[in-house]
């Protein structure tokens, strides 16, 4: 195989300024949002008593799940030695970095009080799977930043194998942490579930892979580099196996608790009558997060085109989005059930769905997380050198006819 | 050697600046001046709350603070310990209830097999293993030897993860600013609170708000005590009646325990 050549984004100055303004813009919109979230206290976003976790949440779980997924395909190469994949790895690992920030910004100043942030990093309840996390978030930082480093500096090479194997068991239980957030919280019945995990690692395979196709595709169209159908189509194959295995593990976490009497109020709210949540769970989540991707990537006359790829992707984004929201705020909108069997009311939101709908702050905000991740992206590709000069079939497939006879 | 001797040879000291000795002892005075209030109002803290516990002594781990409430007592229309929670605690409504803190709320239940309806304060359940306290990264929710779950007002981050975990609803964020708090009742925008117990009247030997209100004008259904104290009237009560916890089968052993629910 040849030797892969990287270089930086060079191209039009113009453009890339465009770009980086425009991503500047809405991290500064988000400033203001949090600005005036924590100003005013919470009172002034769609939060409140019994929805405490909104739309920020939303953003801020989307991302930190689809950093650990857009670590796979670095994984893929290094890990399992998937030579095709070994190009793409670098860019993979930065992307991590890149959506994991994002998240975190996110998830911070959501807080109540985000100027005792340093107060969370010097107190640790270890019996918290939050504290965990910070570890486990900071430590997957530390831990792609080196594997990248291995896998950019020739002489480090030898180490990056075992470095790409920490950090592949490092990002499953970051993931599995995620989940267990989620799984822990004994007194929701929408979660309170072991499934919650491995559920979670399912999407952040899903829906890393989904951003990774789709920054690799504008990095590559915007910097004129090619990109040929043999790397498309294992991607897209790829996000076809993994949308469908999200599925699977929803269905399971569903007739787990279908089977159980005490939690049919949960599951009727979330797949019959819940609403938007109902919508979003079967239009959004199943339809288009799950279903129409995975019939775009595996149908034979889809194979490898990159129209197909982007709008997989894309859905596959758009899904993982409703998911998220519904097992977020869906979650915590059903009642919790203080008397099981009987008919509850107080003046306090007792036994009734709560209300919740997203404010512009909240949104401006979970956006200008996306838009510093793509902002860390776009300098780190003008910077350094993650992206090869091109991927086109004969410059990265091994099986490909101009590679007979090379070294 | 004589006083002028010394003080000029301490003035012909190299270095000595009487400017800055002047300054240094202006500070320790004022200083002094400042300290003194607290330190006598710390003595008559002390001194007067006979049979209290000293603010600087630690909760016993002998005593279980809990509290049995009587549903056969308890009306639906009254809410008298809803409200003297919040007048003792410095709670004011902004007119928003979706946002606005409720640390107890009286909440109706009714069996729709059978028809029977009952009324009921609910509020922080005190749990002994409390899943706020196990979730808070922070440590800021914590629980005191004698059983009362707090927050830590300063290391509180606002995540509300402990929101997310209570089984009880029992916990409020603190949405927007607040004014004229109550000074035994901290409080603080951007951080999570609930039911204290009011531990500054336990502390104080006086009993909560919401017990004191509920035997005053209200049905009397409320009793305060020490579970752990066989002899006290809550532990011969809830060993003579059958008494219930709210999601008892959480197993978390509230200790907050209803009769005739």
């Amino acid at each position: 195989m040849k030797r892969i050549i990287y270089s930086e984004l060079q191209g039009n100055n113009r453009q890339f300024y465009a770009l980086a303004g425009l991503l500047a813009l809405f991290m500064l919109v988000a400033l203001g949002c949090a600005y005036y979230m924590e100003h005013n206290g919470h009172y002034v976003t769609g939060m409140n008593n019994q929805v405490v976790w909104g739309t920020p949440h939303v953003f801020a779980i989307f991302l930190i799940v689809a950093a650990s997924g857009a670590l796979n395909v670095a994984s893929i190469g290094s890990v399992f030695g998937k030579a095709i994949y070994q190009p793409l790895g670098r860019l993979s690992g930065l992307l991590a970095l890149a959506l994991l920030i994002g998240g975190l910004v996110v998830l911070v100043l959501d807080l109540g009080r985000p100027d005792r942030l340093i107060v969370a990093m010097t107190h640790y309840n270890f019996k918290s799977i939050f504290a965990w996390n910070i570890f486990l978030y900071v430590g997957f930082i530390v831990i792609v930043a080196v594997y990248l480093w291995l896998q950019m500096e020739r002489r480090m090479h030898r180490f990056a194998k075992t470095a790409g194997f920490v950090a592949f068991v490092w990002r499953l239980v970051l993931t599995t942490g995620t989940g267990c957030i989620f799984g822990f919280l004994i007194a929701r019945e929408a979660y309170d579930a072991a499934i919650m995990a491995p559920l979670f690692v399912a999407m952040s395979f899903s829906f890393g892979l989904a951003v990774y196709i789709l920054t690799l595709l504008a990095a590559c169209r915007g910097s004129g580099r090619e990109i040929g159908d043999v790397v498309m189509r294992k991607l897209s194959r790829l996000l076809g196996v993994f949308a469908a295995a999200v599925l699977y593990f929803t269905a399971v976490q569903h007739l787990a608790n279908l089977y159980a009497a005490e939690h049919a109020g949960v599951e009727r709210f979330i797949l019959v009558d819940g609403g938007v949540y109902t919508l979003l769970f079967w239009g959004g989540q199943i339809v288009l997060g799950g279903l129409l991707p995975m019939w775009l990537v595996f149908r034979p006359a889809a194979a490898g085109s990159n129209r197909n790829a982007v709008l997989a992707s894309v859905l596959v984004i758009i899904g993982g989005f409703a998911q998220v929201y519904v097992i977020v705020i869906g979650g915590q909108a059903y009642p919790l059930n203080l008397f099981p069997g009987m008919e509850v009311s107080s003046n306090f939101y007792d036994g009734v769905v709560a209300g919740y709908a997203p404010s512009l702050a909240e949104i401006g905000l979970g956006l200008g997380g996306v838009a510093l991740a793509g902002l860390i992206v776009l300098f780190g590709l003008r910077l350094l050198r993650f992206l090869p000069v091109s991927l086109a079939n004969s410059a990265i497939d091994p099986h490909h006819p101009s590679a007979a006879g090379r070294p | 050697m004589s006083s002028d001797t010394k003080d000029r040879k301490i003035n012909e000291t190299p270095g000595f600046d009487p400017a800055r000795r002047s300054f240094l002892s202006a500070m320790a005075a004022a200083a002094g001046v400042a300290l003194a209030p607290g330190v006598m109002l710390y003595g008559i803290s002390k001194s007067s709350a006979v049979g209290a516990k000293a603010l600087d002594a630690e909760a016993s781990a002998a005593v279980r603070w809990g509290m049995l409430i009587d549903l056969g007592r308890c009306d639906s229309g009254c809410d008298d310990c809803v409200s003297a929670c919040a007048k003792e605690n410095g709670l004011r409504g902004f007119g928003r209830p979706e946002t606005d803190a409720q640390w107890i709320r009286k909440v109706e239940i009714s069996n729709p097999q059978t028809g029977s309806s009952k009324s009921l304060p609910v509020m922080c359940q005190h749990c002994e293993d409390p899943p706020c306290v196990d979730v808070c990264p922070t440590g800021a929710s914590f629980k005191r030897a004698d059983g009362i779950v707090l927050v830590n007002k300063h290391t509180c981050i606002g995540c509300r993860y402990c929101m997310m975990a209570c089984p009880y609803k029992a916990r409020s964020f603190v949405h927007e600013a607040l004014e004229d708090q109550q000074p035994h009742s901290p409080r603080g925008k951007g951080t999570v609170e609930s039911c204290t117990l009011c531990v500054h009247r336990i502390d104080d030997n006086r009993q909560p708000a919401c017990v004191e209100a509920c035997t005053g004008t209200g049905g009397g259904a409320m009793l305060f005590g020490d579970l752990n104290d066989a002899d006290s009237e809550i532990s011969k009560r809830v060993a003579l009646y059958a008494s219930q916890q709210i999601r008892a089968d959480l197993g978390l052993n509230p200790g907050i325990r209803y009769r005739n629910l």
